[in-house]
């Protein structure tokens, strides 16, 4: 689509779901209320590691005002050597994870749930199930759940023939990594921690589960894909998914977190036990002890490089936290960490670590930040070593049409170089920094993307408007980009288009929103759905004039005449095929449902400026910007608002976010107070630049954006502090203790 | 699920009355953003809530005979602000107040439940403390008064008697050539608790400082009011010597504890450099006064 001509795509357009957004009427999880409903709380697991040998639920069964209680016992039963999937998930490890089955293997476990009038009785009747615990020993982090004498979390898990917390290994490899560094002149190698960061959705997890008496089961909840909802509450309760109709809520933020459940089966067990609605709401606190966040790592990277700046060889280990149960991003990190670039030899290899934390869901481009923290860190002092411009550096590596990566793809249509040399052009990367302390970090960053299953359905009202509906939960902007797309196609005002998500009884099966796959995979559908209503249009105005369809173009909204009909007859409008639809046929309409494919991978870029208070070792960011190839921007504003996004919580996880645990193997800041996330007065303006080369293998040449830009933050910040202080960090976050340590570790270095 | 009562006093005496017959089952309600957190955590349950807000004492702020101020304990951070002349006398006490919370605590939030709730990093004591101000209690045995750093026993405690409810601050007047300053340390830029805070206040006479008192949060148990420092900065220029000795002072007088907010090491070494700072903006504001 050739942009002069576009008159909604490309366009920031009002967001449909703005002004309810702001003027409060918008309706999340937790607004939907029911004749009749109760209230549920769960009881959790004071131990991090504990033998379940029993429940007792008898006392909370008789307090007054309890309707219902439910236990593991509940579920429909998996065992736990036997594989379950569901997409990237694991049946086995999710019932077990929202109710503990043979172990509590994290503080904050959920244990069993309680149904009751109120939720205050709901509460204290918690307290009076009695668990009878063996307590086991119990590791959080990596090194004590991966040595010799820790307790294993899993009787059957083994590694290498031994019981072990390392329940799965990956690698990718290229070449001949020994003959690789073979061939460098400069090696560097470095060993790097991350800690566990929470997705930080402003929403806690929130349900309403109605099942009736006919079994037939409705849901009410806030999620990152109403699919999915229905999917794992058939799974765990074993009623069949024609029987569950899940409506998703507005969604307050999910960021990935929201790609798993928690809540919506259990209530569903308690619902039908009851025969009441049951409703579910998590405290701020619940939700940072017990749901996301993404792993915590150790990871040791090695670069090999020639003197020009070639780099001939990466290597990288990544151990990753999964929480108490196996699954840990290590596709993200140990895939997408090397991938900017076209090295010729390269090992890159991911461990899954199970601990005793809770279970790690998805968090914006999982794995990847993680893996090009230290993969961008190592590569910027390889720059340094010698003694290269790291963004020419880089750009001199960087991979291309045609480069095969190392996880098996070959790069079709990539914008990586396009990127980078925007960023090198931009006036941020010209500017030179002059103050005392001031620093200027680069880094890149690669997620896959993806495309998958989508529906939708284009509908014409008698009015001659539009009703889309697609079966994605929005977070991140789709409905108003599916507009405009829409508004586009038909030569009409964009405000004739409204944009709903369906449920899952209304439209037909849409994968998750995740992986930046909505807007690419939604886009196709709604695109072939509307070429189908053209047709149709069509069809119904060559009716009327008597002429052959093949003879009536649509243009500007209107079916005209062409070839030899050409100005015979007047040009009919959208408004008024609409309402001579019956006339001509009966309502018009179409739907389309794909598995998509085409998805191209996103690359971004961050330039980063700092400056250190070195007596106080807090960082402020000077100036940011966040270079992106975005195929095309459909939506603009929402396609900076992505990278924004991203960028902030990459900062966050730089500087101050982190899970503090107690000796007692208890999370010590489950809070927004104390887990600190950055606030706006913490961010200057962010600046974006937009990258568009088109994926040619999509209608509008749409490529996934919303992860991506989380993916360089990390890094490009550590290495801006490092290149403020003159001192290498490896350890995040770069909080002010960490630096004020650092700073004084350095003088005392070199004043002896 | 206990019965919660819940009175709004028109008059102090009533308030007192009730308050004290409770015996320890009730919570003063000034603003709330400590109690209905800590009620909603589940960490009190108090059998009687008596709000403070209805007793014009609590909410008045006025300017004394002598030029003082007394400000009564449940005065907003907002209303305070809006107060004519309080934050130009004691800019560094108003500071440490408005920086608690966001604009919407700031409507509720007073100095009253800041100093009551007990934190050693309540961010309005340091500077209160620094002011000398006093605080006036009044309890079934009548009124009196106390300095506040008098008021904290540890954190979550104070040495209120039982019954006695917190009325109102007196803050002395200001000789020519005085100046005060808050400033704390968090991580973040707003919205977070201090780990470290230090209020300053001085007085300068043709550049000589001639009085001087330090409080000093979130270092120990309770604010804590550095004598040392104020020794340290009183008869000198405020020249480096001087306030690297009021620094080392602050420094000394931790008690820190490591916790998720801060090292016991960034703590005290923090304490120092603060000190240095806020001295700074104190003699600043002096030199304009």
């Amino acid at each position: 689509m050739n942009d002069q001509t576009n008159k909604w795509i490309g366009k920031r357009t009002i967001r449909p779901d703005g002004v309810d957004k702001v003027t409060g009427r918008a309706c999340y999880a937790a607004d939907n209320s029911m004749p009749g409903m109760i209230w549920a709380k769960v009881l959790r697991s004071p131990h991090p590691h504990a033998k379940i040998r029993g429940i007792d639920t008898s006392k909370a069964e008789a307090l007054p005002g309890v309707k219902a209680v439910a236990t593991a016992k509940d579920f429909v039963e998996f065992p736990i050597d036997t594989a379950v999937p569901l997409g990237i998930q694991d049946m086995r490890w999710m019932a077990r994870n929202m109710l503990a089955h043979e172990r509590a293997l994290f503080h904050g476990h959920p244990v069993a749930a309680v149904a009751a009038t109120t939720a205050e009785i709901a509460a204290e009747a918690c307290k009076l199930i009695e668990v009878d615990y063996e307590v086991l020993p119990w590791a959080v982090e990596i090194d004590d759940a991966i040595a010799p004498d820790a307790t294993p979390l899993f009787d059957h898990i083994q590694f290498e023939g031994k019981p072990s917390n390392i329940a799965g290994k990956l690698e990718h490899k290229k070449g001949d990594i020994e003959a690789g560094f073979a061939e460098a002149d400069v090696i560097i190698e470095r060993s790097f921690t991350t800690r566990p960061v929470h997705q930080g959705y402003i929403e806690p997890h929130a349900c309403t589960v109605s099942v009736a008496a006919d079994g037939k089961t409705t849901v009410w909840s806030s999620s990152q894909g109403q699919f999915m909802v229905r999917a794992m509450t058939a799974y765990l309760t074993g009623i069949p998914q024609s029987d569950i109709r899940a409506i998703p809520a507005e969604i307050g933020g999910g960021f990935g977190g929201k790609t798993i459940v928690y809540l919506e089966p259990v209530a569903a067990i308690l619902s039908r036990k009851s025969g009441r609605p049951v409703k579910m709401v998590m405290t701020r606190e619940e939700v940072m002890r017990a749901t996301g966040p993404t792993s915590g790592a150790k990871m040791t990277v090695k670069i090999g490089a020639k003197k020009d700046g070639t780099i001939v060889a990466g290597q990288g280990t990544f151990y990753l936290q999964a929480g108490a149960f196996p699954g840990s991003p290590i596709r993200g990190a140990a895939g997408c960490s090397f991938t900017p670039y076209a090295i010729p030899n390269v090992l890159s290899t991911g461990y899954d670590v199970v601990c005793n934390r809770s279970k790690v869901a998805a968090y914006r481009a999982p794995g990847a930040p993680i893996g090009a923290y230290g993969v961008e860190c190592v590569l910027d002092e390889v720059a340094q070593a010698i003694g290269m411009d790291p963004l020419e550096m880089r750009l001199k590596n960087i991979a291309h049409d045609g480069t095969k990566a190392v996880h098996g793809p070959v790069f079709q249509s990539i914008g990586f170089a396009q990127t980078i040399e925007a960023a090198l052009k931009s006036d941020h990367y010209k500017t030179k920094l002059t103050g005392k302390f001031q620093g200027r970090g680069v880094a890149n960053g690669w997620w896959f993307n993806a495309g998958g299953e989508s529906s939708a359905q284009v509908n014409i009202t008698e009015d001659g408007n539009v009703v889309v509906t697609t079966g994605h939960p929005d977070i991140g902007g789709s409905r108003a980009s599916i507009a405009n797309i829409t508004a586009e196609l038909l030569g009409i005002d964009y405000d004739r288009v409204s944009v709903l998500i369906g449920d899952t009884a209304t439209i037909g099966f849409s994968n998750l929103t995740g992986g930046s796959r909505v807007l690419f995979a939604s886009a196709m559908v709604v695109t072939e759905s509307t070429e189908k209503v053209i047709e149709q249009l069509k069809q119904r105005a060559a009716k009327i004039w008597g002429i052959d369809a093949s003879a009536v173009v649509w243009e500007n909204g209107e079916a005209r005449p062409s070839g030899e009909h050409t100005g015979n007859f007047p040009t009919m409008t959208l408004a008024e095929l609409g309402a001579k639809a019956n006339e001509t046929g009966g309502p018009i309409g179409a739907g389309s449902q794909q598995n998509t494919t085409g998805a191209e991978g996103g690359f971004a870029t961050h330039i980063c400026d700092v400056e250190v208070d070195v007596d106080l070792g807090t960082v402020t960011i000077l100036r940011y910007t966040c270079v992106q190839d975005v195929g095309k921007a459909i939506h603009p504003a929402y396609v900076e608002g992505q990278m924004q996004g991203g960028v902030a919580q990459g900062i966050g996880w730089a500087l101050n976010e982190e899970y503090i645990y107690d000796k007692q193997g208890r999370v010590d800041n489950p809070s927004f107070l104390d887990y600190r996330m950055p606030v706006c007065s913490d961010l200057p303006m962010l600046d974006t630049i937009m990258v568009e080369v088109p994926n040619p293998k999509h209608p509008q040449g749409v490529r996934g954006v919303g992860e991506a830009p989380l993916v360089p933050g990390p890094a490009a910040v550590c290495n801006a502090v490092s290149n403020a202080l003159g001192i290498r960090f490896h350890d995040l976050p770069l909080s002010p203790p960490r630096i004020v340590a650092a700073i004084d570790a350095n003088m005392k270095q070199a004043a002896e | 699920m206990t019965d919660m009562r819940y009175l709004a006093p028109q008059t102090l005496d009533e308030a007192v009355g009730a308050y004290a017959a409770a015996a320890g089952a009730a919570r003063i309600l000034a603003g709330g953003t400590d109690l209905l957190v800590q009620m909603r955590s589940g960490m009190v349950k108090p059998g009687l809530i008596v709000d403070i807000k209805k007793i014009a004492e609590m909410t008045a702020v006025e300017q004394t005979a002598d030029g003082g101020f007394r400000v009564g304990a449940a005065v907003s951070g907002a209303a305070l602000a809006e107060h004519p002349t309080f934050g130009q006398v004691w800019p560094g006490v108003l500071e440490g107040f408005n920086l608690i919370g966001s604009t919407q605590v700031q409507g509720r939030a007073s100095m009253g439940g800041n100093l009551c709730n007990g934190s050693p990093a309540a961010d309005s004591v340091p500077a209160l403390v620094a002011a000398g101000a006093v605080v006036t209690v009044q309890g079934p045995d009548g009124r009196r008064e106390l300095k506040v750093e008098d008021v904290p026993a540890g954190p979550g405690k104070t040495n209120l008697k039982p019954g006695e409810i917190l009325v109102s601050f007196t803050l002395p007047p200001r000789p020519k050539g005085s100046g005060d300053a808050y400033l704390r340390m968090i991580p973040r830029t707003e919205m977070d608790i201090a780990v470290v805070g230090v209020g300053v206040s001085l007085t300068l006479e043709n550049g000589v400082c001639t009085a001087a008192r330090v409080g000093l949060g979130a270092v120990a148990p309770t604010v804590l009011l550095v004598e040392d420092a104020a020794k340290a900065l009183i008869g000198s220029k405020l020249d480096d010597a001087a306030l690297d000795a009021a620094a080392a002072a602050c420094s000394a007088a931790c008690r820190p504890i490591d916790d998720k907010r801060g090292t016991i090491a960034y703590r005290t070494k923090v304490a120092g450099v603060l000190l240095k700072r806020t001295a700074a903006i104190a003699a600043e504001r002096a030199k304009g006064n």
